[in-house]
């Protein structure tokens, strides 16, 4: 019998990172936090009114909030910079570059509302290009949790982490089914949910949830998929992902990004070096989004349950043909 | 120590920026020409710092961040010559597998790199960063940020400029290398900036004006005002009239010379307009 998850509430990711933000800032003195015109949205404001010597405005302006960072971070102190995935990836990539990676600044950015769940306000806040983008950064460590715990811990892990952080999260409320305190949260590992030798589902984010869904659907039809969520895109933990695809013939992935340099691409490259697998991604398909609610949303763009369902079959049916060809 | 000990120093790292951007063929001599007095007279006679050991944190010392990177070759020769690393370092300049970068930065731990910098706009807003780091821990020192005069055409540099007066970031002295050339031309043509000073003003800032930028008194004097202006609630600005390619008569006031180095006969010309003050690297 396998782990049933439960959704022990909706709660919003970014609210797990403005609780893990204020603990951590509990724990440790030299946490210092910034915002661009985006507090009370990126959840920061109990850590403003707590810590009002160690937080600082920094209104609509995110490349220069993003450097006085880099200058705290020199002078010796942990920053959090809270905006917009959008903003903070496209508005500061340059000096997320020179300022924080290439100097080896210990910043620690919060990007929330990424992915299509930002809904109603539409496709020009609706990052789906960053974990590629982030990823591709030397030094950069990018997570991106699944639920409200998880972002929580990621929060923490974080702070304790020596280094840039990219921690990506969301605004609508979502399934919170992780643990609160979670020992098999590791930064750099990823994190098996449910074991199965029929095929591997890896999700990130907001899609753990609708892969757990999936396998439970598969399950009633006596397939058994395993579901890993894969919290950290970087370090990408190449043993523990390849792991999966020696055991597993059948391999999706999903995430809440574009197809291109997120999640699928990295799975497929670790494939592509140590297990040649056939990877179905389901991911948005190289468009950009629109306005509407996150479940509209994700129905469109193919980002539901039982889209992993199909493209689990897809892949079945791939694997099948090919060795059939043979 | 003496104006004219100064004098003859910066004289010497101006032939340093030269040989350096000649033997590497490549380099930014026209602005490392202009900012040599004025790097100086800060690293020699204004600033309060320890060069060995090298503290990357800054703390309890002030500190100097060069946002406009590209002229590199005069603050590494300042450096050295302060004791940051060895003088013969400099012959490593721009070449493979050596600490002083085309740009500086932090990967290789060079001495007295606390950022990398290069992609314009993005210092003032570390300095910053570092300014208030200084306030939350109580240290008394400041800190001080080169801009070139291009690179304020970045739109950071005003978003900075609205912070450090909003937050009164009095503890910061920015200087701006005020020789109107950017790349493609005068900055009057390119993108004009002018009136500048009254730009910083209008922005909160304290602005003072260093008319004569290549006179070490007043560089000295103009330092010691703007030190005293600080901790009055507002960030404080140094508008530097300076020469591009001061002390080589052909490249001065010449923007072509922003990013390429001389050709042997133009070195010979020029190194000839340079004569050896202090030992070569």
């Amino acid at each position: 019998m396998r782990p049933q998850y439960v959704d022990t509430g909706a709660r919003d990711t970014r609210s797990g990172f403005g609780a893990g933000l204020v603990e951590a800032a509990q724990k440790d003195e030299r946490i210092v936090a910034l915002a661009a015109d985006l507090m009370s949205s990126v959840k920061m404001d109990a850590f403003a009114q707590r810590f009002p010597e160690r937080f600082f405005q920094c209104g609509v302006a995110e490349a220069n909030m993003i450097g006085v960072a880099a200058g705290l971070a020199t002078a010796g102190f942990i920053p959090f910079v809270g905006t917009f995935a959008s903003f903070a990836v496209g508005r500061g990539y340059d000096q997320i570059r020179q300022s924080i990676c290439y100097s080896g600044k210990n910043v620690k950015i919060a990007a929330s509302h990424a992915g299509l769940t930002l809904g109603e306000d539409g496709a020009t806040h609706q990052m789906l290009e960053d974990l590629g983008m982030m990823r591709g950064l030397p030094g950069m460590t990018v997570l991106s949790p699944c639920d409200y715990n998880q972002t929580r811990l990621a929060t923490l892990a974080a702070a304790e982490w020596a280094g840039p952080v990219y921690l990506r999260f969301g605004r609508p409320p979502v399934p919170n089914f992780t643990f609160v305190e979670d020992p098999s949260f590791e930064i750099g590992k990823i994190q098996t949910l449910l074991e199965g030798d029929d095929g591997v589902i890896f999700a990130t984010g907001h899609m753990v949830w609708h892969a757990l869904q999936a396998a439970y659907i598969l399950e009633e039809e006596g397939l058994f998929l395993a579901v890993v969520n894969v919290h950290t895109l970087k370090p990408v933990d190449e043993a523990g992902i390849r792991g999966w695809l020696e055991r597993a013939p059948v391999v999706v992935t999903a995430e809440e990004h574009q197809v291109h340099n997120g999640l699928g691409d990295l799975i497929a490259s670790v494939a592509a070096r140590y297990c040649p697998r056939f990877v179905e991604k389901v991911a948005v398909q190289d468009t950009f989004g629109e306005s509407g609610k996150p479940h509209e949303l994700l129905e469109k763009y193919g980002l539901t349950a039982s889209d992993i369902v199909a493209a689990v079959k897809c892949a079945m049916q791939r694997v099948h043909d090919f060795s059939w060809r043979r | 120590m003496e104006t004219q000990a100064l004098e003859q120093i910066a004289a010497q790292v101006r032939r340093d920026v030269l040989r350096m951007v000649y033997q590497a063929n490549s380099g930014h001599p026209g602005g490392a020409l202009g900012l040599a007095d004025i790097l100086v007279a800060l690293y020699w006679a204004h600033i309060r710092h320890v060069p060995s050991p090298f503290s990357p944190s800054g703390e309890g010392e002030d500190v100097f961040i060069l946002s406009n990177g590209h002229v590199c070759a005069a603050w590494y020769a300042v450096l050295a010559r302060v004791g940051y690393f060895p003088l013969s370092e400099l012959a490593t300049f721009r070449r493979i597998n050596s600490r002083l970068q085309g740009h500086p930065a932090t990967k290789e731990g060079l001495p007295g790199v606390r950022i990398a910098t290069g992609s314009l706009g993005q210092g003032l807003s570390v300095g910053i960063g570092i300014a208030l780091g200084k306030k939350l821990r109580r240290d008394p020192h400041f800190v001080y940020i080169m801009l070139g005069d291009g690179e304020i055409n970045e739109g950071q540099i005003w978003e900075a400029a609205l912070f450090a007066a909003h937050h009164r970031v009095d503890n910061l002295i920015a200087i701006l290398d005020r020789n109107y050339k950017q790349i493609d031309g005068d900055t009057r043509e390119v993108l004009n900036t002018d009136p500048v000073e009254e730009k910083w003003k209008a922005f909160g800032w304290e602005v003072l004006s260093l008319r004569e930028a290549h006179s070490m008194p007043i560089i000295l004097s103009t330092l010691q005002e703007a030190t005293a202006r600080t901790g009055h609630g507002k960030p404080i600005m140094i508008v530097a009239y300076t020469v591009m390619g001061k002390g080589v008569d052909f490249m001065e006031n010449d923007y072509r010379w922003h990013g390429k180095p001389p050709n042997a006969a133009e070195y010979e010309r020029a190194i000839a307009q340079l004569p050896m003050v202090l030992n070569d690297f």
